[in-house]
């Protein structure tokens, strides 16, 4: 296959986000915002400007929030629930268990700004265990696309899909890497570069840094697969069983921390399907020193070359087992 | 065409009929929780009567549709006392009478906290407290957005009240003008540990609620003809009804102690409690 080339113009896909919701909500009435005090930093002010009397804003309460909206789903409506990822799942996350996933309540929960996005401000409002605080919680899809068609396309499915749904979205620019025209399939890893030497397997932000180091290693000789894996639960068991199999060895790296979140469930598919050696890169399990979202994943060793150097090391190891 | 059946039909029922059927509840609920050796009677006794006038007389629902879109809706938010909804919803025919005998048995639906998509007629997961009220608050603005008739009902225990969403949740009922919603405080005096006075004591509780902009109504909560018409009123204001109950009210050894909270009766309690209960009847 040929190997996907990041577009050149970065996209911030809240963007996608809202453009999808207000297309979607001009022929389905039903299709509410819900946010606190956000609607700035979920980018809702052209959805209030077309429907004020459907954005339903809580204020500052995000206890209130999550619980209003799966009241607002039990009275018939599709709620978008949003907010800054870090206070909507940390803040809520009994009511995100209780009201939404257990309940059963049709709501899509959007968190903005997850990550490191809001970098400078501080570990407070880092984003980096929710997809170890929600994927924990059967019956709610954890989905965090990798550029502005994905996003467009998960926001789409997340509509049409019958039940809960935590979508996690970032503020940080990122290139296009899937095609126009792209549909989300839960649960479905996308190949972006085929190889046998190892697999890259990301989500959100870092898609676009693993097709870099895939193409830094390409260079080098080295063709690895490269797998977008948007899905973090529940998480593609074929993928991640073939890309042991045919690469024998996997690297994964994510906007979170190394606990807990994709790299954790690849790692549970790994060593009971197919056990290969493995590394995880995101926040090693510290509350981050200062800095922006790009720096602070380069600092991780999420730059692209750092990346391939893992890469690189990662691939000796397979050699070293036999 | 479904045939629509509720008891609006069949002419209003009176509070007379409803404290028999109050008392019949407290009956099945007292046998079941000896049965089952668990349950939370204490704070079940204090609320059937207020579950009685809902279901047998104020909620327009049909138990034969409880996913009816124009259907009244019913939260328990003091979900612990999950049996208590459990015995009246078979009374009121959305589960079987005799399923109430499952109740905490491997694999009932009936658990210790209601399950709405395994129980019809329970409209959301309850048991963490302080969750009710918020997601009653979703469902009246949600009549609001669509002009939908139905009202909201939610029940919450005096000690719940601790629970800070719940004032998250007053706070933004004010401000979206739900006056579909009527939110009663089932004011037994008493949480697990201890009496409210002596934990965390909000009470009196109407002058914080009328600070937010909720009209209120002070009632006996264990005498129906004070009950109906607090839950039949109608106002511009989202309405919170402070009903002054007894824990174990009906059974006298158990009234206002907070032993009762979650203790099972021995079986010579059991007899005591079978025959005063019986009596009222």
């Amino acid at each position: 296959m040929n190997a996907i080339t990041p577009s050149a113009k970065l996209h911030d896909c809240r963007d996608a986000f809202v453009a999808v919701l207000e297309r979607l909500g001009a022929d389905n009435p039903k299709i509410v915002a819900v946010c606190n005090d956000s609607v700035g930093s979920s980018k809702l002010g052209g959805f209030k400007a077309r429907w004020p009397e459907r954005l339903v804003n809580v204020g500052i309460a995000e206890q209130a929030l999550v619980g209003v909206g799966a009241g607002l789903a039990n009275g018939g409506l599709l709620p978008f629930v949003c907010g800054a990822a870090c206070f909507l799942t940390g803040r809520s996350l009994e009511q995100i268990k209780a009201d939404i996933a257990y309940s059963n309540a049709n709501v899509k929960l959007i968190g903005i700004s997850s990550g490191m996005a809001y970098g400078e401000l501080g570990p407070t409002h880092h984003s980096i265990e929710d997809f170890a605080w929600t994927r924990v919680l059967p019956n709610l899809p954890v989905v965090a696309p990798c550029d502005s068609i994905e996003t467009a396309a998960a926001v789409e499915w997340a509509a049409s899909y019958d039940g809960p749904v935590f979508l996690r979205l970032s503020r940080v620019g990122v290139p296009d890497l899937l095609p126009t025209g792209h549909i989300f399939e839960l649960g479905k890893a996308n190949l972006l570069r085929d190889g046998d030497a190892i697999t890259l397997i990301a989500n959100g932000t870092i898609t676009h840094r693993m097709v870099k180091a895939a193409a830094i290693l390409a260079e080098q000789g080295i063709e690895a697969r490269v797998l977008n894996m948007a899905t973090v639960r529940p998480i593609d068991v074929a993928a991640v069983v073939a890309a042991a199999r045919d690469t024998g060895a996997i690297l994964t790296a994510e906007e979170h921390s190394t606990f807990g979140g994709l790299g954790s469930a690849i790692a549970e598919v790994v060593v009971a399907e197919a056990p290969v050696p493995m590394k995880i890169l995101g926040v090693p399990g510290i509350f981050a020193p200062t800095g922006s979202a790009e720096f602070l994943l380069d600092e991780f060793g999420m730059a692209p070359a750092a990346i391939a150097e893992t890469a690189i090391a990662l691939i000796a190891r397979k050699s070293s087992r036999t | 065409m479904y045939q629509c059946i509720f008891i609006h039909d069949e002419g209003f029922m009176q509070p007379n009929d409803l404290d028999r059927i109050a008392q019949q509840i407290r009956l099945r609920d007292l046998q079941a929780v000896f049965e089952a050796g668990a349950g939370h009677i204490g704070g079940e006794m204090s609320a059937i009567d207020i579950l009685a006038a809902l279901y047998f007389r104020v909620l327009r629902i049909w138990p034969d549709q409880p996913k009816h879109p124009d259907r009244d809706r019913f939260v328990l938010s003091k979900g612990h006392v999950a049996l208590a909804l459990y015995v009246t919803l078979a009374k009121r025919g959305f589960i079987p009478e005799e399923e109430v005998a499952t109740f905490l048995k491997p694999h009932s639906r009936l658990n210790g906290h209601p399950n709405c998509n395994k129980v019809p007629g329970v409209e959301t997961n309850t048991g963490p407290l302080g969750h009710g009220l918020p997601v009653a608050v979703g469902m009246a603005k949600a009549a609001k957005l669509t002009g939908a008739a139905y009202r909201t009902y939610v029940l919450t225990g005096d000690g719940e009240m601790q629970e800070g969403s719940n004032w998250e949740a007053i706070a933004s009922a004010a401000q979206f003008g739900l006056d579909n919603l009527t939110l009663v405080i089932d004011h037994n005096r008493f949480q697990q540990g201890a009496s409210l006075k002596d934990t965390n004591n909000l009470a009196p509780f109407p002058a914080k609620l009328e600070a937010f902009g909720w009209d209120v109504t002070e009632i006996n909560g264990n005498a129906m003809d004070e009950i109906v018409p607090a839950l039949e009123k109608r106002g511009s204001r989202p309405h919170c009804i402070v009903a002054h109950t007894n824990k174990g009210h009906g059974i006298s050894f158990m009234q206002d102690k907070v032993d009762w909270h979650h203790k099972v009766p021995s079986a010579e309690q059991y007899q005591i409690a079978v025959a005063e209960l019986s009596e009222a009847l």
